[in-house]
């Protein structure tokens, strides 16, 4: 009980340390938003509304950086993360809560597609080492290699414009109305394949080799030898003691990896026109929109808060040496 | 048990009703052209009920006789030759080398098992130990339900003088003696007929070397199994083993009853061997090491291999290989066997060379 507790104070403080830093970058940040907001509506603003727009975004009041960060947290409390300067007069919170659902459903999808099936290779390749499978690991490696907006372009141009199996932008068709149906999800799959394959492809690679070579380090463990000396089948020694002991490490870094879902595939989102998160990201950092941007990096603060929870939990049922007992 | 007085030689013969017959066994390493011949030709029989010692230097083959008589032998390790004849209770004799995946694994565990090197990586630290054991019971015996393989999981702990409470624990909340112990009571669950060890208690200091080398004794008195004991530690050896077999760069060099191969050495290896560690009661002797270093498996001519470092070594030695014969030494064990030229002045006569007699070190 006192490794949960202590986890949980440690999480707490990192939580903090983030917000609290999330709250100065753009504060020391250069430039006047309101300036940028005017210059980006290109005079359908006249400039006697700069004062209300500095009311209205809170700019007026002369208060200490102090009462700000106290404000700031009793807003975050009550979930009002402000009002975006793009989407204006959308809240911030709105924003995000519109994009978060795509980027976690497909890339979330594909990073557990990725990291499921090259696990699995990487279990049955490192098993068998030297034979004819470890011929796969060059051919995942330089799909990696290759970077991502490349990959990603030259499968649009192959699956979408030549072959036209797939569409080459956006996240569904837009003649449907959002709702649970079979219709509109069926199109979001379908919009979504492109889009998850090349997130898989490229990704895959790190899984595979990682597994692999801790398959082949730990198949020479006394404990798989002995395993084997007990009689048991093939798929028991494997799966059972091989794979077991080697998937230790391959949990955290996808406990990781889940973090930064939420940031992390920018490129993808701006290729494939996706609405997702990181897309939002971009739109933000080159519309100066500080709000909306402090609640994306909060969001993904959080996200990768949570990961990091995950990875503990996980490991903590995996691994009996990583618990503290008694 | 005492120490320098071991049990008396063979007490069973071992030809006689032998459990496990290793013959002409020879494993290469590499699959290239030019592999190293690691193991050549070794023949060794392991009688019912006896502990078999099998001593030698770091790298002279002794785990990889282990790992290729339970074909565990990892890559690039390869049996080229010879067979592993297992005799069951009813006296059938199977070629552990010759049978199919599925009888193998049948065979596994259930008539031989095998205790590791390493004490401290023989469990995978991922399960409890009671899992651990109970796997192997349930391996063998399909229809026994979970609990009655964790109930003789317990049984089996208790005989190795660990509490049964201590099932639900993991290999990390042991200690190492404790963890061996586990190992040799996983091994004993399906009451095998030959136990192979390869050096259980090297791992582990003095004190707990002990205590394991009489529970082995112990256990091997009351439940009857044969023990291949392989160590570098020739006095430990001394205590525990009814037969000791000396290996040298790959081949059996002496094989004779414990209390000969202390006493009364055959092979100049042998002697050296038991002139690198001191006596514990009887007059002081100089200690002496062995001059050299073995030679590199990869690099062996013809002749024997210990003449570059043997005190009797003369021109033979360089032109023909020893063979392991009955020593020439009068009112000797007759069942003892010795590879050295100094005991084969026919052929070395027949071979041209000037027939040297065995020195006075080597025939007391």
């Amino acid at each position: 009980m006192r490794f949960f507790l202590r986890r949980g104070l440690f999480y707490v403080i990192t939580f903090w340390a983030a917000v609290t830093i999330n709250f100065f970058i753009p504060r020391i940040m250069p430039g006047d938003p309101v300036r940028a907001l005017i210059a980006r509506n290109q005079g359908r603003i006249p400039s006697e509304a700069e004062a209300s727009l500095r009311i209205l975004f809170g700019l007026d009041q002369d208060t200490t950086l102090w009462q700000q960060y106290l404000d700031y947290w009793a807003l975050l409390f009550r979930g009002d993360l402000g009002i975006s300067f793009t989407y204006f007069p959308t809240p911030v919170s709105d924003v995000i809560a519109q994009a978060l659902p795509w980027t976690i459903g497909l890339v979330g999808i594909a990073t557990i597609l990725s990291f499921t099936i090259g696990t699995l290779l990487g279990t049955g390749i490192g098993w068998r080492r030297g034979t004819w499978a470890d011929s796969l690991l060059p051919i995942s490696t330089f799909f990696s290699a290759v970077p991502y907006f490349w990959l990603a372009l030259i499968a649009i141009t192959i699956f979408s414009v030549t072959l036209g199996w797939f569409p080459a932008s956006g996240s569904y068709d837009r003649s449907l109305i959002p709702m649970w149906s079979w219709e509109f999800v069926g199109s979001v799959i379908y919009y979504g394949t492109l889009p998850a394959l090349t997130i898989v492809i490229s990704s895959i690679s790190g899984w595979i080799l990682g597994m692999r070579n801790m398959m082949v380090t730990v198949s020479s463990e006394d404990y798989v030898t002995v395993a084997q000396a007990k009689g048991l089948s093939e798929r028991a020694v494997m799966f059972g003691y091989a794979a077991r002991n080697a998937i230790l490490p391959q949990v955290s870094s996808f406990a990781l990896s889940l973090g930064f879902i939420v940031g992390g595939t920018l490129v993808m989102e701006i290729v494939f026109s996706y609405q997702g998160i990181g897309y939002l990201l971009f739109t933000a950092v080159a519309a100066k929109d500080y709000p909306l941007m402090q609640g994306i990096f909060l969001v993904i603060t959080v996200a990768v808060l949570i990961a990091n929870i995950v990875a503990d939990i996980a490991y903590g049922i995996l691994d009996p040496r990583t618990r503290q007992e008694g | 048990m005492t120490l320098t007085t071991p049990e008396t030689g063979a007490r069973r013969a071992p030809a006689d009703d032998p459990v496990l017959e290793i013959r002409n066994l020879s494993v290469d390493y590499g699959y290239d052209d030019d592999p190293v011949h690691v193991l050549r030709d070794v023949s060794l029989t392991l009688g019912r009920g006896e502990v078999l010692g099998l001593a030698g230097e770091s790298g002279c083959g002794k785990s990889t006789l282990a790992y290729a008589a339970t074909r565990l032998l990892p890559p690039p390790g390869l049996i080229t030759g010879g067979e592993v004849l297992f005799t069951g209770r009813d006296g059938r004799k199977t070629d552990i080398l010759r049978l199919d995946d599925q009888s193998l694994r049948e065979s596994r565990w259930q008539d031989l098992a095998i205790v590791f090197q390493g004490a401290m990586n023989s469990l995978s630290p991922v399960y409890r130990i009671g899992r651990q054991i109970a796997d192997g019971i349930l391996a063998h015996r399909p229809g026994m339900s979970k609990a009655d393989a964790m109930a003789r999981a317990a049984e089996m702990l208790e005989l190795v003088g660990i509490s049964p409470d201590r099932l639900r624990s993991y290999p990390h909340q042991l200690s190492g003696g404790m963890r061996q112990r586990v190992m040799i009571a996983m091994a004993l669950a399906l009451e095998p007929q030959v136990l192979i060890m390869d050096e259980p208690t090297t791992a582990l200091d003095v004190v707990m070397q002990r205590q394991i080398v009489e529970q082995i004794a112990e256990l091997r008195d009351r439940l009857g199994f044969s023990v291949i004991f392989i160590t570098h530690d020739v006095s430990l050896l001394i205590e525990i083993a009814d037969r000791i077999a000396i290996m040298y760069a790959g081949e059996i060099v002496e094989d004779a009853a414990s209390l000969d191969v202390y006493q009364r050495p055959r092979h100049p290896y042998s002697s050296a061997l038991l002139h690198s560690f001191p006596p514990l009661r009887g007059p002081r002797r100089e200690l002496t090491g062995i001059p050299g270093s073995p030679p590199d498996l990869a690099k062996l001519g013809g002749g024997c291999h210990f003449r570059d470092r043997c005190a009797f070594a003369w021109d033979a030695c360089a032109a023909l290989a020893p063979r392991l014969t009955a020593p020439d030494v009068a009112d000797d064990d007759p069942r003892r066997t010795t590879a050295c030229l100094r005991h084969e002045p026919e052929r070395v006569a027949a071979a041209g060379f000037e027939a040297k007699p065995v020195p006075a070190e080597l025939a007391g």
